[in-house]
């Protein structure tokens, strides 16, 4: 495989050191990819990170890069730089599935406008990543497809909804990926699998061409192996699309230059309600009190405080996204693309058994309940009461960015859990995204970042900010990365011949360490 | 329907409440929420895209022009424009709507509480509004099969063209009380939308349609009976005839003591006659929820005072100036302000000219020749100044009433103007004495009977002789002088020594 001079394998770098190399002309964009396909050639028979590899049109995407880059031509800062793109967004004429059965087949008639803009920045999409059906989950294992492995250890969850990408981006099999955050679907992963997550303020990034789960709280952002990667990402992506009424007309355009400002002197409140006494896994706890100390350390002033309606964010939630979900996925019937049953007896009957046969258990399960949570005489008790709640937790945090310019917590309450672990209990697994679901909520921004590992698997520290407070939020989290200068990545566990690739589909307890 | 024995008296006891929803579609270039093209006609499923098709990952942006014709229309319908509205999903599932939710208005719609004046029967009824809002159209299915409908169809064939059209729902109140009455309401009503051009409002090609909703309550009661949902009707003639029927049907069933359940009906034209609709062919609860793709609409009082600086003059007002003007009579006035073009037309060949004859002739053989030549007003061969140099023709006697008619035919065929075709086929009216007194005479010699009995005080068959000279001279004839010339030539022939 194709390996840097010290021995790092390409696709391993940073986006930043990707670049410096590029600059200097120590390798293509051809280069970096074929080493990323090879990667994942090498290692997605037992993560399946993917469900689309798309080999021939990056590489030809990256020979457009070599060559304007040869001509001259200015090049934005991840020209070149492959990426992994859940398959929540729409690729035109590339298999797009939503992780469902469902859209097996679907191949959409037009790009994203993050897809767009991701080839305008001439970043490489490598292919389409796996995913929880419909971004409806915390583990991958809901995809309709089979779950993805944490590369960290094959045994266990990367999380989810976009456990694909941030697995990919944790196996080297791409330098950066594009995840989707309507509950904590972005951090979550990025948390369990030891990269950075940024879930962008609401509005921040277009939504047109994500394939809607909850459309008041989905949002697009970046997922990469350090923040300034993850900053440059969310940079190229962000901006109004007038195709989404929901974006924001004007967004600040610069969130690296500040990078690093550091923290000195900024206020950043540690909320009570994210450290229960109960729920938390120690290991966790130690590792997010510890980041704590160290933001304290680097300058900032770090107080005490309370959010109490955060206690009830986790119930709203799990009215409003399946409320939305019901109405949204309601256009899945066979009528115009994805999976229709043959043989139905009528049309009504071809949309029940096609609807019936193609999504899967997890997604009947939310459009029940969203379809429950909006009955006539249900409505006000249940979507309405939620709606209430969904502005407690908006002045909850109005009141705590009066005091702070950041609010921190853990990502999660527990590390990568096996495998299986949670599929029979949706509870457990609901709980999963008890920390960041308040931030969807309320449509401000939030960043997962590593702080280092609890029994040898990765935690995740979350910085909070107001709505549109990227910058400072990003800034923060870069001066943590570089101070406690976590370098560690997923063991080489699945390269070359140390390990016995098992054959995807396998139960975890088929994986064999073969030690040389 | 079996007809149970009809207590008459028991029966002349209810009244007819009426309220009827009117969906219109807007005449915006574009389709509510995309770029598509909104015309009537294309080829089907041509004029869509991945929003109007409800593709995955689309999202609807709205169409401000569209915001600004339902106001204008709210306006008009002086009804109040909210501050802030909003767009809910209606959620029902029907293989001709691409998302299977409709994005519609529900409890904060953009216009609120108007009301519309209309004549009935020369008397001024006021008819309450309660709401005019925006949504989009769905798109049509054809359900091939012995039942024609959803279930059991062999195939079911789905236009998504129309999907995504602009569509004002406008919700009357209870205020209309028989067939007549909802007819005139929906005549105004149509008349006011083609005033402010907002929509071609072409009841033919479904553009504007009504679900009515009908109860019937005893004289006196205030609390409303048990309501009955006719949906899409889709010509004037249809909703009078439904309403008559159904307001008569509800009728017997309570005057046999009988109960009425609440229900959706479905007109059937050729029957003449309304039936239940299967239950599962609509839904009951359609799960209203705000649409989290769309912001609300914010409506500043001077965005509304600029559209209601702009609305033009109202059919009531048109129809109160012509009358002032012209002094022609209701009917009159009413048709002709019905349609902004006719009124337009007749405007102009009225000036300088008699407006009772020009509304004879726009109202009346302008109309047949329209119909006989498969055309309309919009696309009438005969403009305006053609028809004044025919009716001016007329006025001096050159042509008769009834060579007139020929001659308006052949302007519609030839496209000539009326002196031509007069002098041409010598359509000229004859008013030459000399030259009528010889067929005057003969036609009284040759119905001797006829002229005694004049003689003996039946004036009323001077009209048969006259109609017999005007055969002669294959109506060119000036029939004022032929009658003159026929009772001098009957005393003459009087005087003369037996």
């Amino acid at each position: 495989m194709s390996t840097s001079g010290a021995g790092v394998p390409l696709a391993g770098l940073t986006a930043g050191e990707l670049a410096e190399r590029f600059a200097r002309g120590e390798t293509t964009a051809v280069e970096v990819t074929g080493a990323a396909l090879d990667r994942i050639r090498a290692t997605d028979d037992l993560l399946h990170a993917f469900l689309t590899v798309t080999d021939e049109q990056a590489l030809a995407d990256a020979r457009a890069v070599d060559e304007a880059r040869r001509r001259g031509e200015p090049l934005g800062p991840l020209a070149g730089a492959p990426l992994a793109l859940k398959d929540v967004l729409v690729t035109k004429g590339t298999r797009t599935t939503a992780g469902s059965r469902i859209l097996e087949e679907f191949r959409p008639p037009y790009d994203a406008t993050v897809v767009a803009r991701l080839r305008r920045a001439g970043v490489i999409v490598v292919g389409k990543t796996n995913m929880d059906e419909f971004a409806m989950g915390s583990s991958t294992e809901n995809s309709g497809f089979g779950p993805t492995r944490n590369p960290w250890d094959p045994t266990r969850v990367p999380g989810g909804s976009s456990g694909g990408s941030a697995a990919a981006v944790a196996a080297g099999q791409a330098t950066l990926g594009i995840g989707t955050d309507t509950g904590g679907s972005i951090r979550q992963p990025a948390s369990l699998c030891g990269i950075v997550g940024v879930k962008p303020t609401y509005g921040l990034v277009s939504r047109y061409g994500l394939i809607a789960f909850a459309s008041s709280l989905d949002q697009v952002g970046p997922l990469a192996r350090d923040v300034r990667g993850a900053a440059t990402l969310l940079e190229a992506i962000a901006g109004h699309d007038p195709r989404d009424s929901t974006s924001i007309p004007e967004v600040p355009a610069d969130l690296t230059s500040g990078l690093e400002r550091g923290v000195e002197g900024m206020r950043i409140g540690r909320v009570a309600e994210l450290f229960p006494s109960e729920g938390t896994e120690p290991g966790v706890l130690a590792r997010v009190n510890e980041a704590v100390d160290r933001l304290e350390r680097l300058g900032a002033r770090v107080e005490d405080c309370s959010l109490p309606s955060f206690e009830y964010a986790l119930s709203a939630y799990y009215l409003i996204a399946p409320a939305e979900a019901s109405s949204n996925l309601a256009r899945y019937d066979g009528v115009r693309w994805g999976l229709r049953v043959k043989d139905a007896t009528d049309v009504v009957d071809m949309m029940q058994r096609t609807r019936e046969n193609g999504f899967g258990a997890e997604v009947k399960r939310r459009i029940m309940l969203g379809t429950y949570a909006l009955s006539a005489g249900y409505y006000d008790a249940y979507y309405g009461q939620a709606q209430r709640v969904r502005t407690l937790v908006l002045r909850d945090l109005e009141r705590a960015f009066e005091r702070f310019d950041l609010l921190v917590g853990p990502t999660t309450p527990t590390v990568a859990f096996p495998l299986g672990a949670r599929v029979d209990d949706p509870l457990s697994m609901y709980l999963s995204d008890v920390f960041t679901v308040p931030v969807n909520l309320a449509g401000n921004a939030a960043v997962s970042v590593p702080a280092g590992l609890s029994e040898g698997l990765p935690v995740g520290l979350q910085l909070i900010a107001p709505a549109l407070g990227e910058a400072t939020m990003l800034r923060a989290a870069w001066a943590f990365e570089q101070d406690l200068g976590f370098a560690e990545r997923p063991r080489e566990i699945i390269v070359d011949d140390r390990v016995q690739i098992a054959p995807n589909g396998d139960s975890p307890g088929a994986i064999k360490e073969v030690r040389p | 329907m079996t007809s149970p024995v009809v207590d008459e008296t028991a029966a002349r006891h209810y009244e007819t409440v009426i309220g009827i929803e009117t969906h219109c579609e807007l005449a915006t270039a574009t389709k509510m929420f995309c770029a598509c093209p909104a015309a009537f006609g294309a080829e089907p499923n041509t004029r869509v895209c991945p929003v109007c098709l409800g593709e995955p990952g689309s999202l609807p942006v709205v169409n401000g022009r569209a915001i600004e014709f339902a106001a204008r229309i709210g306006l008009a319908l002086n009804c109040r424009i909210a501050e802030r509205s909003q767009f809910h999903r209606k959620n029902y599932f029907y293989p001709d709507m691409p998302k299977n939710y409709q994005i519609s208005q529900y409890d904060e719609p953009l216009c609120l509480g108007g009301h519309l004046d209309v004549e009935v029967d020369g008397e001024l009824r006021r008819v309450g509004i309660t709401r005019v809002h925006l949504e989009e159209d769905t798109g049509k299915s054809l359900h091939v099969g012995a039942t024609g409908r959803i279930h059991g169809a062999d195939y079911s064939l789905v236009d998504y063209n129309r999907a995504g059209i602009p569509l004002v729902e406008i919700v009357s109140e209870p205020d209309l009380r028989s067939a007549d009455e909802a007819r005139a309401y929906a005549e105004e009503l149509r008349a006011v939308l083609l005033a402010l051009g907002v929509s071609d409002a072409k009841l033919e090609e479904g553009s504007m349609r009504f679900d009515v909703n009908i109860s019937l309550r005893p004289v006196g009661h205030a609390a409303l009976g048990t309501k009955v949902e006719l949906k899409n009707l889709n010509s004037l003639r249809s909703l009078h005839r439904a309403v008559g029927y159904e307001a008569e049907r509800q009728r017997r069933v309570l005057a046999g003591g009988g109960k009425l359940t609440q229900e959706t009906r479905h007109w059937d034209e050729g029957r003449g006659r309304t039936e239940p609709m299967r239950s599962k062919e609509f839904a009951t609860d359609y799960r209203y929820f705000p649409e989290p793709d769309l912001v609300a609409i914010q409506a500043t009082p001077v965005w509304v005072e600029r559209i209601r600086a702009t609305l033009p003059e109202l059919p009531a007002e048109r129809r109160h100036r012509l009358a002032e003007a012209t002094g022609l009579g209701a009917r009159e006035v009413g048709w002709l302000a019905r349609d902004p073009e006719v009124l337009a037309y007749f405007t102009e060949v009225a000036a300088g000219r008699d407006p009772r004859v020009v509304a004879g002739w726009v109202m009346g053989e302008l109309q047949r020749d329209l119909r006989e030549f498969d055309r309309t007003m919009a696309d009438n061969p005969v403009k305006p100044e053609r028809l004044g140099e025919l009716l001016d023709l007329l006025a001096a006697g050159t042509v008769s009433a009834t060579a007139a008619k020929d001659v308006l035919a052949e302007m519609f065929t030839t496209g000539a103007r009326a002196a031509t075709i007069v002098e041409r086929k010598g359509l000229a009216q004859i008013s030459d004495t000399g030259r009528l007194e010889s067929v005057v005479a003969s036609v009284v010699a040759a119905n001797p009977d006829l002229a005694g009995k004049f003689r003996g005080g039946k004036q009323g068959v001077l009209g048969a002789l006259v109609g017999q000279v005007m055969r002669e001279t294959k109506g060119r004839a000036n029939p004022k002088l032929v009658t003159e010339l026929l009772r001098r030539a009957i005393a003459g022939e009087d005087a003369r020594p037996r």
